[in-house]
């Protein structure tokens, strides 16, 4: 916002020239140094616990383990296993295919909420809004725990539908398969769909919405060619915020999935640890970064065609 | 209030939100040591063994450091950030702020990897400072999530009228700015290190030989006798972080206030 309105003034200064542009263009200069300066602690700290680990990674990638040494000869071998190998192909297929599920049943289950919070709430707003974001910032081990409670053969919902008298026996299939990794991840991201939607619906101008009124749109047709075209970008967003990150989870397929719900983290995991296959396992890692985004990049390519057709 | 069904949809939406996570507290009450229905009368022994308990105790107190350094150092780094970001204009800054905000986005499991690989590589044994070297990467973009918001509002003029009068940049900054944004600044604490308490790949991977908490309790889950217990310190960390989560919106929201900017903010 503040890169938005200073933007300008900046411009204003660059060609006010004249006598005062070597005072000016110094003043900016310092300016910018100061900024600089105060962002560099950060940005440096990024930079060497971030940037350079990841590269590091992807070098890692082109190397071999030989037990316990590493031999450094570039290879293109780790790849080859890691795209062709049946085993990590399943894994990285159902990774997509589970994330890909997550997300659609996130978002679609947030957009309404997202909408009561943006339009229908008028007071304690912010409560609302607290309420919605806690979940989201307690413990994501023991939100997934919780699930290993309620799926479980005497958990909870087993117990309450033999209590009803509608089960005679547990049923088996609750747990420990990709069902349970899909429905635990859809409530452990949940919130994080709604925000990104409600900040796109606060932003729309309700003058518009009167407009398409008078214009003669009922409520569906309005919501359909004013309000959810203009929320697509919270909607892309929400998508990606939760795309991303659950191709990558561990916990979850971890503690839930039993064998058949195992995702690619869990073999990257076991790896860097157990099978103590370093570059395999940075190979894996990078494989996956470079898919997730491609498959990014090609949903918001794809969402901006939807959205530019709407207009 | 026209269009009610959309008020019962968002009371069960909350509803779905919040009631998994009320059966850990439900259960770490339960009289049995088998962790299913029916409940078998109310105990506080799980919590009584818990608190007797050393390895827990150790690992209490190394969440308790981790997070307490993470806290003060990613909002730090935060405050420098946020600050360049909603005050000076340079080249570089919209790149800058990406690399800096990435770990939202990026699979932890990505960020726990190449960390360890580089440590060991750098012949560095994993410890709790591998650890908090992690969780400060982490909790930094939401530091400054929540210090932008607070910063933007801020009046500049404030600054100016101190300047005029006659104090210099430091002085303007201790008793004009730090005030303003103190209650920001406290969110921020709070938040990173609730983020710390709660954080578990990164810990996992790079925590060696001394557990935090929720490494603690990844090892116990594998042994079913000690589940209640675990049920009781998750309930304990549920209830920690409730109230710092409690009291940093409180914080945030004095904050906003203070900045005269609206409501929103934060995350949003």
């Amino acid at each position: 916002m503040t890169a938005a309105h200073e933007a300008p003034l900046r411009d204003v200064a660059a060609t006010a020239g004249g006598a005062a542009l070597g005072l000016r263009a110094r003043f900016w200069r310092s300016e910018e140094a100061r900024g600089l300066a105060l962002i560099s602690p950060t940005f440096i700290y990024a930079i060497l616990l971030l940037l350079a680990p990841v590269l590091v990674i992807i070098v890692f990638s082109f190397w071999t383990q030989n037990y316990l040494d590493i031999d450094r000869t570039p290879t293109l071998e780790n790849y080859r296993v890691a795209w062709s190998d049946p085993l990590y192909r399943v894994l990285m297929f159902r990774s997509l295919a589970v994330s890909a599920l997550v997300t659609l049943i996130t978002v679609v289950l947030a957009y309404p909420m997202a909408y009561f919070l943006s339009f229908h709430v008028t007071q304690r707003k912010a409560l609302w809004l607290f309420l919605i974001t806690i979940p989201f910032w307690t413990s994501y081990l023991l939100r997934v725990f919780a699930w290993k409670i309620i799926l479980g053969y005497n958990g909870v919902i087993n117990a309450t539908l033999m209590d009803i008298g509608l089960i005679a026996e547990p049923m088996d299939f609750l747990l420990y398969n990709v069902n349970s990794v899909v429905i635990t991840l859809a409530h452990a991201w949940a919130p994080f769909a709604i925000l990104p939607i409600f900040v796109s619906l606060e932003k729309i101008d309700r003058s518009l919405l009167e407009a398409a009124t008078d214009l003669g749109d009922g409520p569906v047709a309005r919501f359909l060619r004013v309000t959810l075209p203009l929320s697509l970008p919270g909607v892309i967003a929400a998508a990606l915020i939760v795309f991303i990150p659950t191709v990558g989870d561990y916990v979850t397929p971890r503690l839930v999935g039993g064998k058949d719900g195992l995702m690619i983290s869990n073999m990257i995991q076991v790896q860097f640890g157990k099978a103590n296959n370093w570059p395999l396992g940075a190979a894996l890692a990078v494989s996956t970064m470079v898919i997730v985004s491609a498959a990014s990049l090609i949903f918001v390519g794809v969402m901006r065609q939807v959205t530019s057709r709407f207009r | 209030m026209k269009l009610r069904p959309l008020g019962v949809y968002a009371v069960i939406y909350l509803a779905f939100l919040y009631v998994p996570v009320l059966f850990l507290p439900i259960f770490s009450f339960n009289d049995s040591a088998i962790v299913a229905f029916p409940l078998q009368g109310i105990t506080t022994k799980w919590y009584a063994e818990l608190w007797s308990n050393d390895v827990m105790q150790g690992a209490l107190w190394n969440s308790l450091k981790v997070g307490g350094a993470t806290a003060v150092v990613s909002t730090i780094l935060g405050i420098c950030a946020a600050r360049a970001l909603t005050r000076y204009e340079f080249r570089g800054k919209r790149s800058m702020s990406a690399l800096i905000m990435l770990p939202l986005v990026l699979p932890e499991i990505i960020v726990a990897v190449s960390l360890l690989v580089v440590l060991l590589q750098l012949g560095f044994s994993l410890s709790l400072v591998s650890v908090t070297l992690g969780h400060i990467l982490m909790a930094v973009p939401f530091s400054i999530a929540v210090l932008i918001s607070n910063f933007e509002g801020f009046d500049r003029s404030l600054e100016e009228a101190s300047l005029d009068l006659g104090e210099g940049p430091f002085a303007t900054f201790f008793r004009v700015t730090l005030p303003i944004v103190a209650p920001g600044i406290l969110s921020s604490l709070l938040i990173t290190f609730t983020i710390s308490l709660d954080e578990f790949i990164v810990a996992f991977f790079l925590s060696g030989t001394e557990p935090t908490l929720p490494v603690y309790i990844w090892s116990q889950l594998r042994f079913t006798a000690r589940l209640p217990h675990v049920l009781a310190l998750g309930s304990m960390l549920l209830l920690a972080s409730f109230i710092l989560l409690s009291v940093a919106e409180v914080m945030r929201r004095r904050a906003a206030r203070r900045a005269g900017a609206g409501l929103s903010g934060g995350l949003v």
